[in-house]
């Protein structure tokens, strides 16, 4: 009960006809207006991941077991998706947070123009919304066979970097595309924080006769520390998670968990459908720990920086 | 403090290149459709598609019906939330930033199980919701939550909501009135912000749309990319200016109001 509701029952003699006291009528009104809110959450986030939960121990038969889980760490293709996705994800998500870090100090504390940085962060704001299918297709017209810095490069070295054996169709190239949303995210996160390190924190470690150098050693960085892995986490989700991009961009040539559940999804071709659900369950727990570490990172993150 | 500058432009042209290179190369492979020339062939091919106006007018539709849903669900609740029940903003808060851990992928394929004939009472599947739209706007809400939420907090919290309310009610407002005169008119720019947000991300969502099989730009998208060349690209450059036009119209409107907007793919 809020405060409002201490008030009203710590006075029920008032004359005023609302300083009634509170029944349990009155109580449960208070729940009410949240309910089609819950009732929501409830019905179309908790239930179907209670669901992926629950049958990640069906058997085909519908008995009790636990070989989908077994098989989770097993089944060669299962190891070798859960390996690839975190892989891209961990790389995008170290490059996109050192890249961003970089970026977000340039435009905050490198003394540029300040237009720069109030344009650079509304275009962060939209380039971490451009992703999927459309961001797919923009690195085939960059990096393809007939992309545009594909044809730089020939004419003006004369090779071919695509007969060189060179594709985008691998985890380098689909980290490239990554990092167009990853880097955006990082500058967006880090620029409000760096704004929160005070000029006197700078002034105190100078006046103590210390270098630049012991600032960013010994105060700047650990006070953005918590931030700096916290929003890391934050890019790790976010690769962990990408399906649109990953599959407008290489089909099902890349071997990821987000892509094997959509395929089990369209078709159940891993022939047991207990097996989706446990490699579903495998990412909600992945992205489950993640979460945990970015709230608890944000709290102390949020001690410094207000 | 010279060099310091020089790694700054560095380090920004580096930045600018990676934005903007995806963006001019997409452009100019758009122009390419006839050899030799530069013209806007890809564009008129992409426009004289009947299927191109049908899936995008669908996820118009979607955007529309996903806007209003949120809109209901989260605005009573962010306000009741912050007039009587303080307690419960972090479990609000909490369901708001599920999506971050049930990726769509993930989420889309319980869903789709759970409501699909997979929930038995007595033995008969009940609550069968696939063929029914539900579960495509469904997600799409889940997938706004954290937005909606978001900026509809911001906003409450920067107007005394109890003050209003108890000002309105004294004066012997209902709720409907206190809702839509007091209210709403309190939070138009954040509720601004959280529309264009969700419009932007179901414009060019392709999970849902794709797994639960219903006409949407995102996968008529995909289709084009894997049945012709350039006009892809075309498609492209028409989703970076609905995106860049919804957060830029945005950014606009609540420019003074400082936000932190954060992507979930």
């Amino acid at each position: 009960m809020g405060l409002i509701d201490n008030k009203l029952t710590a006075q029920p003699k008032g004359d005023a006809p609302t300083a009634r006291p509170l029944t349990k009528k009155s109580a449960a009104l208070n729940w009410l207006p949240l309910a089609p809110f819950f009732l929501f959450a409830l019905l179309f986030l908790f239930l179907p991941s209670v669901s992926i939960f629950v049958r990640s121990f069906e058997a085909p038969d519908g008995g009790f077991t636990f070989d989908n889980i077994i098989a989770l760490f097993t089944v060669r293709d299962f190891i070798n998706a859960y390996k690839t996705s975190l892989t891209i994800s961990v790389v995008t998500a170290l490059g996109g947070a050192v890249f961003g870090f970089l970026l977000a100090h340039a435009v905050v504390l490198g003394g540029l123009p300040k237009g720069l940085r109030t344009f650079m962060t509304t275009f962060s704001g939209v380039a971490s919304y451009f992703a999927g299918v459309a961001l797919a297709f923009s690195f085939f017209a960059t990096m393809g066979i007939a992309g545009v810095v594909t044809r730089w490069i020939e004419s003006l070295s004369g090779v071919d970097i695509h007969q060189q054996g060179f594709t985008i169709y691998t985890i380098t190239g689909l980290s490239i595309v990554y990092m167009y949303f990853q880097f955006p995210l990082m500058v967006l996160i880090m620029a409000p924080a760096l704004d929160g390190l005070r000029r006197e924190w700078n002034e105190a470690c100078a006046n103590l006769g210390g270098t630049s150098w012991h600032y960013w050693r010994y105060i700047a960085f650990p006070i953005l520390l918590p931030s700096l892995l916290g929003t890391a986490i934050l890019l790790f989700g976010n690769a962990f998670g990408a399906y649109a991009t990953a599959y407008a961009f290489s089909g099902s040539f890349i071997n990821l968990v987000p892509i094997l559940i959509g395929a089990q999804m369209q078709g159940d071709v891993l022939f047991n459908p207990g097996l989706g659900n446990a490699l579903a369950l495998g990412m909600i727990f992945i992205m489950g720990i993640c979460m945990l570490g970015y709230i608890s990172l944000q709290r102390k993150a949020a001690r410094w920086l207000r | 403090m010279k060099i310091k500058n020089i790694w700054a432009w560095i380090i920004l042209i580096i930045g600018l290149v990676y934005f903007f290179l995806p963006l001019l190369a997409t452009f100019e492979f758009s122009l390419r459709m006839i050899k030799d020339r530069y013209t806007f062939e890809a564009y008129r091919v992409a426009f004289t598609d009947a299927k191109f106006y049908l899936n995008f007018g669908y996820s118009f539709l979607w955007a529309i019906l996903t806007i209003i849903i949120s809109l209901l669900l989260v605005v009573p609740t962010a306000y009741w939330v912050h007039w009587r029940m303080r307690k419960m903003r972090p479990w609000v808060e909490f369901v708001t930033l599920m999506p971050f851990v049930v990726p769509a992928v993930v989420l889309v394929f319980g869903m789709s199980r759970l409501y699909g004939g997979g929930l038995k009472l007595f033995g008969t599947p009940v609550l069968v919701l696939t063929g029914t739209p539900i579960l495509l706007l469904a997600g799409y809400v889940i997938l706004s939550l954290p937005y909606m939420f978001r900026a509809v907090d911001t906003g409450l919290r920067a107007i005394d909501v109890r003050t209003l309310t108890e000002a309105a009610l004294s004066l012997g407002a209902g709720w409907g009135t206190i809702l839509t005169k007091v209210i709403f008119p309190n939070l138009r720019i954040a509720i601004l912000s959280g529309v264009f947000l969700t419009f932007a991300i179901v414009m060019g969502e392709f999970t849902f749309a794709s797994l639960l099989y219903w006409p949407a730009f995102g996968p008529y998208m995909e289709e084009i990319g894997a049945m012709r060349a350039y006009t892809p690209q075309a498609l492209s450059v028409v989703s970076f200016l609905l995106t860049w036009g919804s957060i830029g119209l945005m950014q606009w409107i609540g420019r003074g109001s400082v936000q932190e907007v954060a992507a979930v793919h």
